[in-house]
């Protein structure tokens, strides 16, 4: 079981955190911290395993990390989850926000922190791996995006047809 | 993909805020306006508010106004904003809020919606955080959905199935059909949600378990079918297809397998197809290989599968990429107990990986190589673990010292070799090592007599170099404390001949007691040794050492009251050393003297020995003639029925000499046996005594007032038990002040 999905960039600001178990918020950015903290110690060419901070787990939990240039990506996962399998979960995860946003960067999951949390609705859930094809992902996400958009344009479409005035010759008007 | 204008509009303002106040002020306002518009009607920019709330619950500021504008988006036509509003529900909500359960009616009617995104919003939800009552009332829903929806559901509904059961167990049953016909489908998802709910009902329940046994070849063919069918290109991930798919089903069979012949059996061929066939150079080919290696090691497997299977393991070791190498020790740790001998084969490259960079791998290997230590090879494995306790990082050296421990203590090969590895932890560790050490240790140099020269000698020279381990230093001060007198012999066949005089002795525990009376952590054990050891000096021909040794005792007494010692009984507070010298309290009776006579003082003088033997017994000075024959009776009743009786005589032999006699009769009708006397007095008053009479009037007058003290022990074994009485005489009577 996945127990936390946290992502944070390099000076330890959370750019999108998803726990699969309650915590009180407080006690969420405690651990925000104490992962940060945890992580940024390590060298880039060392293993990607940590065990896990007091505060999230016990000898049970680990932390299983990637680090893309300035992001950090942290999965808080149990020993029913394979370490090396959720490492390659991060890739396609991560694979599947570049194909949505092409390309992606900090300030694409800054400013669309909604849709970053829609994305990985489609890859995990509830603490369990849902999907892990990526093209899958991205067709789903797609689809419920367009939805979206076109709820709003037909609503944007009703709104103005009750307000544009009422007029049987305007077409006449020469 | 269309942005949020409005939460993005809100967080650059966040953005633009250039310290950590100025961001509070824009937070604070924005949650105002955000207020305000939750208690306004629908103005169809709903969805945006509680998106920025979410954005600033991230960031830590506290978010629980918006938990019922939560409720309200949730019950909302609208897609966009049942979405954030079920998003928001899974952020801020649980299930022991109130708020969740008025979510309760609008997750059920979503799940039978018409459109599927909304349905899959609806699981998603309850999949988070469903609570038990919501569990028990959906499942059925969702057992309706498992068996007749589309892909997408499916395999969303088994995720939430899982979830259901790990609330109310007892629902399992209600999945176990709907699971085991999902496996018939295509849908890679779905199989995965599948072979997940299995693993959830099989873990639960064992009768389930037995019954998904019968699943197991075809869990096979659907594995033969992802590993042989060629090239998918829907599947593909780096030439193999599928793999986390392949990873779940081999979980999945290692729990079928476990314990269970048949079952292992029938997935043998599979499991060799797979471990010969998996591309390793890629991380995607790892994954299966290892999940399939711990399958292997787990189920009752054919002895040729399990060496294929350690071996891989052992390439695991070899590989560059840090991550293989740490799952394979952390697999090998935990069949390092069943195949011992196979993973002896590779410890050449655990131990290799103690010199690793990288802490978590040096921590994998730290357990493993500990667990691989064996009478054959103790030494060479000691050398490299000792050589890693110096350089490790500081959160392994607790551990690591307290396994070489135990390792050693298991393996060592002789007991010189023992005590040489404990004093070289001590030196490189010492301030990391448990409490109990120091005694364990004490045990063992006491139980090494042949040693005692050499550990002294040893320890005296560490304690030389570095007193800033406080474990060694205490181990230090208790072995010069009992060995002293070795120590001061100079010459000791196990190791160099150094010269050590009473003067380097003094030096060394003048440094340990100057800084520990500075420090807070009072080591009163030492403090006793030494004084102890100072008395020994106190008596010496040697003015300087007696003036050094008296100067020291003024010390103590000048630091006792500031102790946690027992307030002194008397005016000499050493003498309430005696308590502790013997340990502490046994069944102490306050004896009844018979006949009593406040004590005078007395002036004693005494050839004090050297070495620590707390039962010198006393030889006395006495100037005066006493009363003869004066008698002290002291009747000990114990919580038993019977008695005896001890009768202490005193009578004056000599100008020199004061005999106490202890007289004890049996007046019950068993045998008594092993009868032992104990007795003790205090030794710094002795020795204080003797050679200062001619010192100085002060030192005189205060010797008056002193009373001496005796504490005499008595064990014995009557009707097969043991008993032990101690008792404290107080007074001598006949005995005047000023010794006369």
């Amino acid at each position: 079981m996945i127990k936390a999905i946290l992502i944070f960039n390099n000076h330890g600001k959370p750019r999108l955190i998803r726990f699969y178990q309650y915590f009180a918020e407080d006690m969420q950015q405690q651990i925000i911290r104490e992962t940060f903290h945890l992580v940024s110690k390590r060298d880039d060419n060392v293993c990607n395993f940590l065990e896990g901070g007091s505060l999230i787990g016990g000898s049970d939990y680990k932390l299983i990390y990637r680090h893309y240039a300035t992001l950090y990506f942290v999965f808080c996962v149990d020993s029913s989850e394979s370490e090396l399998g959720i490492l390659d979960l991060i890739q396609v995860f991560v694979e599947t926000l570049d194909k949505c946003f092409e390309n992606v960067c900090e300030l694409d999951l800054i400013f669309h922190m909604d849709k970053v949390h829609y994305i990985l609705q489609e890859v995990v859930m509830g603490g369990m791996v849902l999907e892990t094809n990526m093209n899958e992902i991205v067709a789903q996400v797609e689809v419920q995006n367009r939805m979206e958009k076109s709820e709003s344009h037909m609503e944007r479409m009703l709104l103005r047809r009750h307000l544009e005035p009422l007029s049987p010759h305007s077409h006449e008007l020469g | 993909m269309s942005p949020s204008v409005p939460l993005q509009e809100m967080i650059r303002a966040i953005r633009s805020a250039r310290t950590q106040c100025e961001e509070r002020g824009v937070i604070q306002r924005e949650c105002a306006a955000i207020r305000a518009q939750f208690r306004q009607a629908d103005n169809g920019g709903r969805s945006h508010n509680l998106a920025k709330l979410l954005y600033v619950h991230m960031l830590g500021y506290p978010a629980h106004f918006g938990q019922m504008e939560c409720v309200r988006m949730i019950a909302s036509p609208r897609y966009s904003e049942k979405r954030v509003g079920y998003l928001g529900a899974m952020m801020l909500l649980d299930e022991k809020q109130d708020a969740s359960l008025l979510i309760t009616n609008s997750i059920k009617n979503d799940l039978s919606h018409s459109n599927q995104y909304v349905q899959s919003l609806a699981l998603c939800t309850l999949a988070c955080m469903g609570s038990a009552e919501m569990c028990r009332d959906l499942a059925p829903e969702i057992d309706r959905l498992l068996r007749a929806s589309n892909s997408y559901i499916k395999k969303k509904a088994a995720l939430c199935a899982v979830h259901i059961v790990r609330k109310v167990h007892d629902l399992g049953e209600l999945f176990a059909p709907a699971a085991r016909s999902l496996l018939a489908e295509k849908n890679h998802g779905v199989l995965h949600g599948a072979v997940v709910l299995i693993i959830e009902l099989c873990e639960r329940n064992p009768e389930t378990l037995e019954r998904f046994r019968k699943t197991v070849p075809d869990l096979v063919q659907i594995m033969k079918g992802l590993v042989l069918s060629g090239y998918s290109p829907e599947h593909d991930v780096a030439g193999i297809s599928d793999p986390f798919l392949q990873v779940r089903i081999l979980r999945l069979l290692r729990i079928l397998g476990h314990n269970n012949e048949g079952a292992s059996d029938a997935m043998n061929d599979l499991l060799a197809q797979v471990a010969t066939n998996t591309d390793s150079t890629k991380t995607v080919g790892n994954a299966v290989l290892y999940e399939t290696v711990l399958t292997v090691l787990d189920i009752k497997s054919e002895s040729g599968l399990r060496v294929l299977a350690v071996n891989i393991l052992g390439r695991f070791l070899l590989n560059n990429d840090r991550n293989i190498r740490y799952i394979a020790m952390t697999s090998l740790q935990k069949i390092v107990g069943t195949d011992h001998n196979a993973v002896q084969r590779h410890r050449g490259t655990i131990v290799d990986c103690l010199k690793d960079q990288d802490a978590s791998v040096k921590r994998r290997a730290l357990e493993l190589s500990l667990a691989l230590v064996s009478a054959s090879n103790v030494r060479s494995m000691m050398k490299e673990l000792l050589l890693f306790l110096s350089s490790c990082p500081a959160e392994l050296k607790a551990h690591a010292a307290s396994g070489i421990f135990n390792a050693a203590e298991r393996y060592a090969p002789s007991q010189r070799w023992h005590i040489d590895t404990i004093l070289h932890v001590l030196t490189t560790a010492g301030g990391d090592v448990r409490d109990e050490t120091v005694p364990n240790l004490i045990q063992l140099i006491t139980n090494a007599s042949e040693l005692h020269c050499y550990t002294v000698h040893k320890l005296y020279r560490a304690l030389l170099t570095d007193i800033s381990q406080q474990s060694l230093v205490q181990v230090a001060c208790w072995c010069i404390g009992e060995y002293g007198d070795l120590l001061l012999r100079g010459e000791c066949q196990e190791t160099e001949a150094v010269q050590v005089t009473e003067d380097d002795v003094l030096d060394a525990l003048e440094t340990v007691l100057q800084s520990h009376m500075s420090s807070p952590t009072r080591i009163t054990d030492n403090v006793d040794r030494i004084r102890s050891i100072v008395s020994i000096y106190g008596s010496c021909i040697d003015v300087e050492l007696q003036q050094r040794a008296v100067e020291y005792n003024a010390l103590f007494k000048k630091y006792d009251h500031m102790s946690l010692f027992p307030p002194p009984v008397c005016g000499f507070p050493q003498v309430c050393d005696l308590l502790d010298l013997l340990g502490g309290s046994e069944e102490t009776l306050q004896p009844s003297p018979a006949v009593g006579a406040p004590a005078p003082g007395l002036l004693i003088n005494t050839a004090s020995t050297a070495g620590g033997d707390l039962l010198d017994l006393l030889g006395v000075l006495e100037p005066a003639p006493l009363a003869p024959g004066v008698t002290l009776r002291h009747t000990h009743t114990h919580t038993h029925t019977h008695t005896h009786t001890h009768t202490h005589t005193h009578t004056p032999q000599s100008d020199t000499g004061l005999t106490v006699t202890l007289t004890a009769s049996n007046s019950t009708d068993s045998d008594i046996s092993s009868f032992t006397l104990q007795a003790a007095v205090p030794k710094l008053y002795l020795s204080l005594a003797g050679p200062f009479l001619a010192a100085s009037h002060y030192i005189k007058s205060f010797l008056l007032q002193v009373n001496l003290k005796m504490r005499v022990r008595i064990s014995y074994t009557s009707q097969g038990s043991a008993f032990q009485d101690t008792v404290q005489i107080d007074s001598f009577p006949g005995l005047d002040a000023a010794g006369q």
